[in-house]
C-alpha cells in the first residue's frame, strides 16, 4: 500500500499554507470600491424601538448609508427561517418566533442587530454607528430559562414562551418499568451554555454586480450552498443562479457557522443597495453576544433497574433553551439529535422522553460540536454512574451488564434509531487496561498522602453521526435532505481535481479525501486535489456538521471514483480490444484478465480525451458525478475514563489523566483522527471544568470577553492517552462512522464523574470551577 | 478607537510638557489597560504620549540593599534579570507570572503600579517588600500609594519614574491565577526583612494592602502553620463571578502559608 494511501498519517497538506500565513480567509478578501459595515446592536435584552435617527450619522464624512429593517422590509427580504419543524406531541407545529435579519419593532436579546451602518471606513462606520439615536422602549426580559415559562411572554404568538413540547419513546411502557423496579436513581442535572469561540469570527464580503444582476457573497460558511438555498428561497435575496456562496478558509467553527445569520444577509443586501462592495468582521465581543451558543438544558433523569442491577427504565424530562429567536436548526438539537440518544450503550427496553423548547431573551442556541450528543450522553452516563455509587455496584460492570451485546445487531433502541454495529465491551476493556483501573486505589492513596483528593470517572458514550437518510430526516422535519455530493473530474494528463460539498473549516479535507481518491485510483497523492467551498464551482453540497464529510461527503467521492473506474475499464477494453467485463482495476492499472495487456490510468484518461475510433456509445472524457444518501446514521461509540486530581484548600481540578478509547469504525488518516479527538476532549474539558457562558437576571451577558469566559489552554490539560477500536460501519462503502464531535461528547460526564468521586458528592454543575468544587471538598 | 494625536517624546521634560500643553492628554507606557479601553472607545485622549523613548525610564540598578527599576521596564525584562534574580528572586519570580508571554513582553512596572488594578500582580510586591514609588517630582511610601480601586496617590498627570524595592533577607510570591485571564483572584507576597514580616496581599480586596495579622503571626513563629492563627477579615473583599469574598479570605491564607513554605526554601 502506498505510504499517503487509506489508513496513513500522511501530513495535512492545508497546513503548509495555514502555519505560513497564507490561509485566505474571508477578512483577507477585499474588492475594489470596498465599503465597511458595523451593526446596531441592541444593548436591552427586550425593548421597543421607538425610533431610529440617523441624520447625525448620515451626516459625518465617509457615512455611505444607514438601514434599518424598514428598509430591508421595503425591498421584501424576508425571515431568516427555521430549517426544521418540529412537532409538539399534540400534533402540533412548533411556534416559529418572526426573525427579520434586522430588528423592526422589538429586540430579543443584547446584540441583536436593528440596524447596519455603511462607511468608507471602519473608523467612519463605527463613528456613525455612535452617532445614531434610538429611543427604546424598555420591556421586562425574560432571560432566565428556569423561570422563563412564568416570565413575560417574549413573542405574540407563543404562549409562556413554549416553542415546542416534544416527546419520544413509549411513556406507559416506561411508567410500568418503573412500577416494579427495586431501585430508582434520579438526577437533576443542568447542561451549561457554552460559547463556541471559532478562532476566526465571522465575516462577509458582498459584491452585486448591475451588469448580470449577480450576487457574490464570501463568507464563513460551514455550507455556503445551504446558505445560498436559504438567502434564495426563503430570504429573497437572489435567485439561486444569480447568488455565488464561496467560503475561502475558514478558521474553526464548531457549528456556529451552520447557521445563516442576520449579518451576511444584510451585507449582500447592502452591496446593491448601495452599489458597491459591503465588508463586515465581527470583532470578538459581537462573536460573544451574537454567534449561535450551545447546550444549556435543565434535566430532570430517572433510571429504573432491577435487582440484579439491570436497566429496566429510562425517564427524562429536559427543558432546552433556544435563545430569543430559533437559528437555523435549533429545534432538531433538543430533539432529534438529542432524545433518540437516550439509549446509550445499553438495552433499557423502556424509555420516554419529554422536551420542552423553550425561547429566552437571550442569543439564539444551535448545534455546537455534539449537538444534542452531547447533552444526552451527558444525562445517560452521569445517571448510570450515579446508580452504580448508589448500589454499589463498580461503574464498569454495571455498565457492562448493560450493554448491547456484539451479537444483538443490528439493534433496535425504543427512541427511534437503529444501531448497525458496535463493540461496547472490548473499548471499556482497553480503556480499562490503559488507565490501569487497578492501580487507581494505590494512586488514589498516594494523592491522599499528599494532600489531594483523588476520583475516576467513565462514560460510554455513543452518538449518531453521518446524518442521515434524507427521507427520515425529511420525514421528521427537515427542511432538505441530508445527502453529499462528489464530482471526480480527471484530467487529460491523469491529474484529478475533486468537487466536493463537503466543507472544510480545520478538518483537513484536502489530505483525507484526496488519501481516498488517490487511493482508489492508484494514483499520486499529490496528483489530486480537493475543491470545495463556492457554489460557483461546486454543483451542490450540504455542507460539514455532525461528524458527516467522511461518512456522506467520502461516500458520495467513493460513487464518483467508481463510475470513472467503470468508464475507464470500457476506454481500456475498447483499445484493447476485450470486453469490459473482462478487463480489471487495480493499483492504477487496467488490465485485460489472464492475458499481458494493460494500459495505465494515465494512459487511459488520455485517449478519454484524444477519442480515437471511439464507438458510437462511447463518450469521450473521463469525468463523473455522483449523489450519495445514506442508508442510516452511522454510530461512533467509546469510552473515555477520567482521572482527576483535586486540591481541597483551592479547589483546583487537575486532570490526572485521561483515556479515550473510540470505535469510529475504518480511519482514512489516523494521525488527522488523533487530532479531532484530542480537541474534542479540549472542549468537553473546557464545558466540564472551565466554560460557561452566563446572563444575568436582567438580560446582559456577564461572559462577554476572554476575562471571563475561561476557555481551555495547553495547561489546562493532560497529555491524553488515545486509543481505537474498529467495527466498520455496514452501510457505507468505507465502513467509517465518523470522529469529529466524539470528544466533546464523552468527555464531560467522565470528568464530572470524576470530580464526584473524589469530593464523594451527589453532583456538582459544569462547570466545576474552582470556588464551587472548594465548597464542596470542605462541605460549604 | 477615537482620533488623538501621538507623540513620542525622547525627554522627561519633552513627554512633561507635551501632557501639560495637551487639551486631555495621556502617558502610553505597556498600554495593557489604555488601549484596550481605547478600542473599546471607553476613553477619548485628545493627545497620546508614548513614553517608550524617554531615556532613563528603563532598566535595573542595584545599589545601596535597593533594588530600584525603571518604570517603562517590561514584565519579560524583571523577569529575565539577572540583578533582580540575585538581589530578590521572588520579585523575578511575580515577574514571569504575569499575564501571558505577550503581556509580559508589552506591559510595564510603571503602567501597573499607577493603574492600580485590584487583581494586578506588581502591588503585592510593592507591598510585601515597603518599595518607594519615585515621581517626576517626589517619592511616596508604598503604605500611603495604594488608595483604593484604581486609584492610587498620584496626582493628576503625576508621572512614576522607577520603583525601589529595599533588597529583602528573602521573599516569596504565591498567586492563585484567574483560569480565564490569568490575573490573580488572590496574589501574597511575604518578605522576610532584619526588621521583620511585611505581607503584602493583592486581588482579594479593592487595592494591595499589608495584611498585618498574618505579619503578627509569621512575627511570633516564622511557619507555614502560623498563618492559620490570623484572623483574616473578608468582609471587605471582592466579591465577582469567578470568587466570593469568603473563598478570597480562604485563598489569602493558603497563598500566605504557600509563599510562606517557598520562602523558607529558598534559603
Amino acid at each position: 500500500m502506498s505510504e499517503t494511501g487509506i489508513g496513513k498519517s500522511v501530513k495535512r497538506r492545508e497546513d503548509i499554507r495555514f502555519i505560513t500565513g497564507q490561509g485566505r480567509y474571508t477578512d483577507d478578501i477585499n474588492q475594489p470600491g470596498q465599503t465597511i459595515a458595523v451593526f446596531l446592536r441592541s444593548p436591552h435584552p427586550r425593548a421597543r424601538i421607538v425610533s431610529i435617527d440617523a441624520s447625525e450619522a448620515l451626516a459625518i464624512p465617509g457615512v455611505v448609508g444607514v438601514f434599518t429593517g424598514k428598509d430591508l422590509a421595503a425591498d421584501k427580504i424576508g425571515d431568516i427561517p427555521c430549517g426544521w419543524l418540529v412537532k409538539s406531541s399534540d400534533g402540533t407545529d412548533m411556534l416559529v418566533a418572526s426573525r427579520p435579519p434586522l430588528a423592526v419593532e422589538l429586540v430579543n436579546f443584547v446584540g441583536e442587530t436593528y440596524g447596519v451602518v455603511i462607511a468608507e471606513t471602519l473608523a467612519g462606520a463605527r463613528a456613525g454607528a455612535e452617532a445614531v439615536i434610538t429611543d427604546f422602549g424598555e420591556l421586562e426580559p425574560a432571560a432566565v430559562l428556569a423561570d422563563a415559562l412564568d416570565g413575560p411572554q417574549i413573542h405574540a404568538n407563543v404562549p409562556r414562551n413554549l416553542c415546542f413540547h416534544w416527546e419520544l419513546g413509549d411513556g406507559p411502557a416506561t411508567d410500568a418499568a418503573f412500577a416494579g423496579a427495586a431501585h430508582v436513581t434520579r438526577l437533576d442535572l443542568t447542561n451549561n451554555r457554552l460559547i463556541p469561540n471559532a478562532m476566526e469570527p465571522r465575516a462577509a464580503v458582498a459584491t452585486y454586480d448591475r451588469s448580470t444582476e449577480e450576487f457574490t457573497l464570501y463568507t464563513t460558511s460551514q455550507n455556503p450552498h445551504l446558505e445560498r438555498l436559504i438567502l434564495s428561497a426563503f430570504v429573497g435575496l437572489a435567485p439561486e443562479h444569480k447568488l455565488r456562496v464561496i467560503s475561502p478558509d475558514v478558521g474553526g467553527g464548531f457549528g456556529s457557522k451552520i447557521f445563516v445569520y442576520p449579518e451576511e444577509t444584510a451585507v449582500a443586501w447592502a452591496a446593491k443597495r448601495v452599489g458597491r462592495p459591503v465588508k463586515w468582521t465581527a470583532d470578538r465581543s459581537e462573536a460573544f453576544l451574537s454567534d449561535a451558543h450551545g447546550r444549556d438544558h435543565i434535566t430532570t433523569a430517572e433510571l429504573a433497574i432491577d435487582a440484579d442491577g439491570v436497566f429496566l427504565g429510562f425517564r427524562v424530562r429536559t427543558r432546552a433553551n433556544l435563545g430569543a429567536y430559533l437559528s437555523t436548526f435549533a429545534s432538531s438539537v433538543p430533539t432529534y439529535l438529542y432524545g433518540t440518544l437516550l439509549a446509550g450503550q445499553y438495552r433499557t427496553p423502556a424509555i420516554h422522553v419529554a422536551v420542552d423548547g423553550v425561547y429566552t431573551n437571550t442569543a439564539p442556541v444551535d448545534a455546537y460540536r455534539g449537538a444534542g450528543r452531547p447533552e444526552a450522553t451527558y444525562v445517560i452516563e452521569r445517571i448510570v454512574e450515579t446508580a452504580a455509587r448508589e448500589l454499589k455496584i463498580d461503574p464498569a460492570e454495571l455498565r457492562r451488564r448493560n450493554f448491547i451485546q456484539p451479537d444483538q445487531f443490528p439493534y433496535q433502541t425504543p427512541v427511534a434509531l437503529i444501531y448497525d454495529t458496535g463493540d461496547y465491551g472490548a473499548s471499556l476493556d482497553k480503556a480499562l487496561a490503559m488507565i490501569d483501573y487497578a492501580g487507581f486505589p494505590a494512586r488514589r492513596a498516594a494523592s491522599e498522602a499528599q494532600g489531594f483528593k483523588r476520583g475516576i470517572g467513565f462514560s460510554c458514550y455513543i452518538e449518531a453521526c453521518g446524518l442521515a437518510p434524507s427521507q427520515l430526516a425529511i420525514q421528521l422535519g427537515a427542511g432538505v435532505g441530508l445527502y453529499e455530493s462528489g464530482e471526480v473530474r480527471v484530467n487529460p494528463t491523469a491529474s484529478v481535481t475533486v468537487f466536493t460539498g463537503s466543507h472544510s473549516h480545520g478538518q483537513g479535507h484536502e489530505t483525507t479525501f484526496a488519501q481516498i481518491v488517490s487511493d482508489r485510483l492508484g494514483i499520486p497523492f499529490e496528483s489530486v486535489e480537493i475543491v470545495h467551498g463556492d457554489t460557483g464551482r461546486v454543483e451542490f453540497g450540504l455542507g460539514t456538521y455532525g461528524s458527516r464529510s467522511v461518512a456522506v461527503g467520502g461516500s458520495a467521492l467513493i460513487k464518483a471514483t467508481d463510475k470513472i473506474i467503470v468508464k475507464g475499464k470500457r476506454i481500456a477494453a475498447h483499445m484493447l480490444e476485450a470486453a469490459p467485463e473482462d478487463v480489471d482495476f487495480e493499483e492504477g492499472i487496467f488490465a485485460v484478465r489472464a492475458t499481458n495487456r494493460k494500459l495505465s490510468f494515465g494512459e487511459v484518461a488520455f485517449a478519454a480525451y484524444v477519442p480515437a475510433n471511439f464507438p458510437e456509445d462511447l463518450e469521450p472524457g473521463l469525468s463523473e458525478k455522483s449523489f450519495y444518501d445514506p442508508k442510516n446514521f452511522t454510530f461512533p461509540a467509546g469510552t473515555h475514563i477520567a482521572e482527576v486530581e483535586i486540591d481541597p484548600q483551592t479547589g483546583v481540578v487537575r486532570v490526572a489523566n485521561f483515556v479515550a478509547v473510540d470505535d469510529f469504525g475504518e480511519v482514512i488518516n489516523p494521525m488527522i483522527v488523533e487530532g479531532q479527538v484530542h480537541g474534542g476532549i479540549a472542549q468537553g474539558i473546557g464545558q466540564a471544568l472551565l466554560e460557561h457562558g452566563v446572563y444575568d437576571q436582567m438580560g446582559q451577558l456577564v461572559t462577554g470577553s476572554f476575562m471571563d469566559y475561561c476557555m481551555p489552554r495547553a495547561d489546562d490539560l493532560p497529555s491524553f492517552s488515545v486509543d481505537t477500536t474498529v467495527t466498520a460501519c455496514t452501510h457505507n462503502p468505507l465502513g467509517v462512522k465518523g470522529c469529529g464531535e466524539a470528544g466533546a461528547i464523552g468527555s464531560p460526564p467522565a470528568i464530572i464523574n470524576a470530580v464526584t468521586d473524589a469530593l464523594n458528592i451527589r453532583d456538582i454543575a459544569m462547570p466545576a470551577s474552582p470556588e464551587k468544587v472548594w465548597r464542596a471538598a470542605n462541605g460549604l | 478607537m477615537y482620533e488623538f494625536d501621538y507623540h513620542r517624546p525622547d525627554s522627561l521634560a519633552g513627554a512633561i510638557a507635551l501632557r501639560s500643553g495637551a487639551a486631555d492628554g495621556t502617558y502610553l507606557a505597556g498600554g495593557m489597560t489604555l488601549l484596550p479601553t481605547l478600542k473599546q472607545r471607553l476613553a477619548s485622549p485628545s493627545d497620546l504620549i508614548d513614553l517608550s523613548a524617554v531615556p532613563d525610564l528603563t532598566g535595573v540598578t542595584v545599589a545601596g540593599g535597593m533594588v530600584t527599576i525603571g518604570a517603562m521596564t517590561r514584565h519579560a525584562q524583571v523577569a529575565a534579570s539577572d540583578a533582580v534574580k540575585s538581589a530578590i528572586p521572588a520579585l523575578g519570580y511575580l515577574a514571569g507570572q504575569i499575564g501571558d508571554a505577550q503581556v509580559r513582553n508589552r506591559g510595564t512596572m510603571g503602567g501597573s503600579v499607577a493603574n492600580s488594578d485590584p487583581s494586578a500582580d506588581y502591588p503585592a510586591a510593592v507591598i510585601g517588600l515597603g518599595a518607594t514609588i519615585h515621581t517626576d517630582h517626589r517619592q511616596i511610601a508604598a503604605e500611603g500609594y495604594f488608595k483604593d480601586l484604581f486609584e492610587t496617590a498620584l496626582e493628576p498627570g503625576e508621572l512614576i519614574r522607577s520603583i525601589a524595592f529595599p533588597v529583602p533577607r528573602r521573599a516569596a510570591y504565591r498567586k492563585f491565577p484567574n483560569p480565564a485571564s490569568r490575573y490573580a483572584v488572590v496574589g501574597v507576597f511575604v518578605a522576610q526583612f532584619d526588621a521583620g514580616i511585611r505581607v503584602g496581599v493583592t486581588g482579594a480586596g479593592p487595592c494591595a494592602f499589608r495584611a498585618r495579622s498574618i505579619e503578627a503571626a509569621l512575627g511570633r513563629r516564622l511557619d507555614p502553620a502560623a498563618v492559620d492563627d490570623a484572623e483574616i477579615d473578608f468582609s471587605r473583599f471582592n466579591t465577582d463571578r469567578h470568587a466570593s469574598a469568603e473563598y478570597r479570605g480562604a485563598l489569602v491564607r493558603v497563598m500566605a502559608r504557600r509563599a510562606v513554605e517557598a520562602m523558607l526554601a529558598s534559603g
